[in-house]
């Protein structure tokens, strides 16, 4: 008998995931910029609020402080809040609470306050949508203590970390491309569509997946930046180059055990990023290859991130400081000396 | 609104353990630090900011709460904690850092966390109203009659998370009160020049709530507005904004040469103290005798010196604790 598969775009699958939490745990509800009847502009919360009506999926005023801020006081009355931050860009006007308080109280509470929140945001650029809505900053997220930080790449990563997410008593943000959704006014990126079960299901943190196991080069990254491995190692396998793709699916906690293990076998480190360059996820990578596997290293670790700029509008532009296919070619035969 | 004589003499007696747990950590905030002041040395270090004469808002307010109403503190915190029911020996052991605080000596005098009575606070002024608002929805949402309490002061209605937090309380009717401790000073800033209004009571019709403004530093007046505040909000009728006149009777932290404050200030303010105010009321209404003031004293001083015994006998945590409680297991 046939097997019934079905494939999701991200949107929908993490729409399905927080869902299904809904619907097990009351605690669970979601508040945000116009995931009510909007379903969320990049459809996060699609389809939420017509089976959970406006109680559970609130719509907010323009005011980040206050619902991230309100989002912490009632987790620590019982509640399980789902926040949306609508992009991350946004971050500035409510970082306080992000970072001072979500971030800390457990902490500072000697463990006596648990803050079960889960920040949901949009990231990424490739759409011209300038310096303050093309960001990834989950680098800069990932630097607070505090803070577990997920970053899918495909629709059953993306299900599966959110229940994750949701479930785990801890601060979650939650970093979905919006290049990978799966959005009708956006260039579509079909590899982030996946087979997801309808079951819920949980991916735990801190374990990389292989997307593509190889010898020649490992190339680390996340979120967009795994599809853009992914082309190039097609490209590559071409001429009998055989690339590793590494997806992290979190940086904090981060699987710098897997990191380890493939750099050990391929002897070459590719970080491939779409955050800025300097103090980030490729530099923290690129580290923990230093101090644990530095001489396995048979070239020196190369970095394709954005190059400290802010992200610029004009298509050219942007499209030269983005990691691309192209690029990561360019950079894997360069490493194998061709 | 009749006051009944055991809700008057808990308020004398918490009124009294605030000002001498407040007195006795300006005294223990000073060893290690004559003659030369090193805000890093004795055995309280760090910033330390005192609310003596600031005890009718924590006492007038806190004397309507349950056990698990929430409080939103401030950098300020003491006053409330104490009026809140806080266990003062945790209390007192998390500011000298030791391992039987309440954060196990990873928050400090700044950072008070305490899920028993329900209270939380923090260095950023403002920050907490939004988290009172928060645990007001909670209340709301799981239908509990409970009300939450944002106390900030009056810098503090200055800042965005007193716009948005205000915003959202009235926007879906929580049952938050929102009180405003004006004791004249942002630091050095005194409100006439950091604040366009005189009353930021007058804020709330921004809000369509109701806003009332407590003229006096007196128990009984702020008793009085916030039972009708935490009422309403029990009722389901929404938030409230109050505004309370107090006096801070030390510097702003420990250590402020107060090049800001008129010398003669601090001495004119001394002589309206509330606690005495509070007092005469109880002896003039009947409500208590002399012994049953000096009672309520001894019993303040008490839990004081207790408090600050176990404090100083508590041990430090081990230096690898640093390590622990970032993320819940």
């Amino acid at each position: 008998m046939a097997v019934e598969t079905r494939r999701l775009t991200m949107g929908k699958a993490i729409a399905e995931a927080i869902a299904q939490e809904m619907e097990r745990d009351p605690r669970v509800f979601v508040m945000g910029e116009d995931v009510g009847v909007y379903g969320g502009i990049f459809g996060a919360t699609q389809g939420l609020y017509e089976k959970f009506g406006p109680e559970r999926v609130m719509d907010t005023p323009i005011s980040e402080t206050g619902f991230i801020g309100a989002a912490l006081g009632a987790a620590l009355e019982g509640m399980r809040p789902i926040a949306e931050l609508m992009f991350v860009d946004f971050f500035g006007v409510a970082m306080d609470q992000i970072y001072n308080h979500i971030a800390k109280i457990h902490y500072m509470s000697g463990g006596g306050f648990k803050v079960p929140v889960v920040i949901m945001t949009a990231i990424g650029g490739g759409y011209s949508d300038a310096a303050q809505h093309s960001q990834c900053l989950y680098g800069l997220f990932a630097h607070v203590p505090g803070l577990k930080i997920v970053v899918p790449s495909n629709a059953y990563d993306a299900k599966g970390l959110m229940i994750q997410a949701i479930r785990d008593d801890n601060p979650v943000m939650y970093f979905f491309h919006k290049g990978l959704m799966g959005l009708g006014w956006m260039t579509p990126q079909p590899s982030a569509m996946s087979e997801v079960p309808e079951e819920p299901y949980t991916i735990p943190f801190g374990k990389a997946d292989v997307k593509r196991p190889g010898r020649d080069v490992t190339v680390v990254s996340v979120a967009m930046g795994v599809h853009r491995a992914m082309e190039a190692a097609e490209v590559l396998a071409r001429d009998g180059i055989e690339v590793e793709v590494l997806d992290l699916r979190t940086l904090v906690p981060l699987d710098r055990d897997a990191i380890v293990e493939s750099v050990k076998r391929t002897h070459r480190l590719l970080v491939v990023d779409e955050d800025y360059l300097s103090y980030g996820m490729s530099g923290e990578v690129a580290a923990t290859v230093a101090e644990r596997a530095l001489d396995y290293l048979d070239a020196p670790v190369r970095r394709i991130a954005v190059p400290d700029v802010p992200i610029p509008y004009s298509r050219p532009l942007e499209q030269f400081v983005l990691p691309s296919a192209d690029k990561i070619v360019a950079a894997v035969r360069e490493m194998l000396g061709e | 609104m009749a006051v009944d004589r055991t809700t008057l003499l808990t308020m004398y007696r918490d009124m009294w353990t605030i000002r001498l747990f407040e007195d006795a950590m300006a005294a223990a905030y000073l060893e290690g630090k004559q003659p030369v002041f090193n805000i890093a040395a004795g055995p309280v270090p760090g910033e330390m900011h005192l609310a003596a004469g600031q005890e009718p808002v924590a006492v007038g307010v806190c004397a309507h709460l349950r056990r698990e109403d929430a409080v939103a503190g401030t950098h300020r915190p003491h006053h409330f904690a104490i009026a809140k029911g806080m266990d003062l020996r945790r209390m007192a052991a998390e500011i000298f850092g030791k391992v039987t605080g309440l954060g196990r000596g990873k928050g400090g005098h700044m950072h008070l966390f305490d899920p028993e009575t329900h209270f939380g606070c923090g260095g950023i002024v403002g920050a907490g109203i939004p988290h009172a608002v928060g645990a007001a929805l909670a209340f709301k949402k799981q239908g509990r009659d409970n009300v939450a309490v944002a106390f900030f002061g009056d810098g503090a209605a200055n800042q965005g998370a007193f716009h948005e937090g205000l915003n959202l309380a009235a926007l879906w009717k929580l049952p938050v009160i929102f009180v405003v401790e004006d004791n004249a000073w942002a630091i050095s800033v005194p409100k006439a020049k950091s604040t366009a209004i005189a009353s930021n009571a007058d804020r709330a019709a921004a809000y369509g709530i109701p806003g009332v403004y407590v003229g006096e530093n007196d128990a009984l007046a702020v008793y009085e507005a916030a039972g009708e505040a935490v009422a309403r909000a029990r009722r389901g009728e929404g938030p409230t904004l109050l505004e309370v006149k107090t006096d801070r009777y030390y510097g702003h932290f420990q250590g402020d040469p107060e090049v800001y404050r008129p010398k003669d200030e601090v001495p004119r303010l001394k002589a309206n103290d509330p606690i005495d105010r509070l007092g005469r009321r109880i002896l003039e209404t009947g409500a208590g005798t002399q012994a049953d003031l000096d009672a309520a004293r001894e019993e303040a001083r008490a839990k004081v010196d207790d408090a600050f015994r176990f404090a100083r006998e508590s041990p430090y945590p081990s230096p690898e604790e640093a390590l622990m409680h970032v993320f819940a297991e």
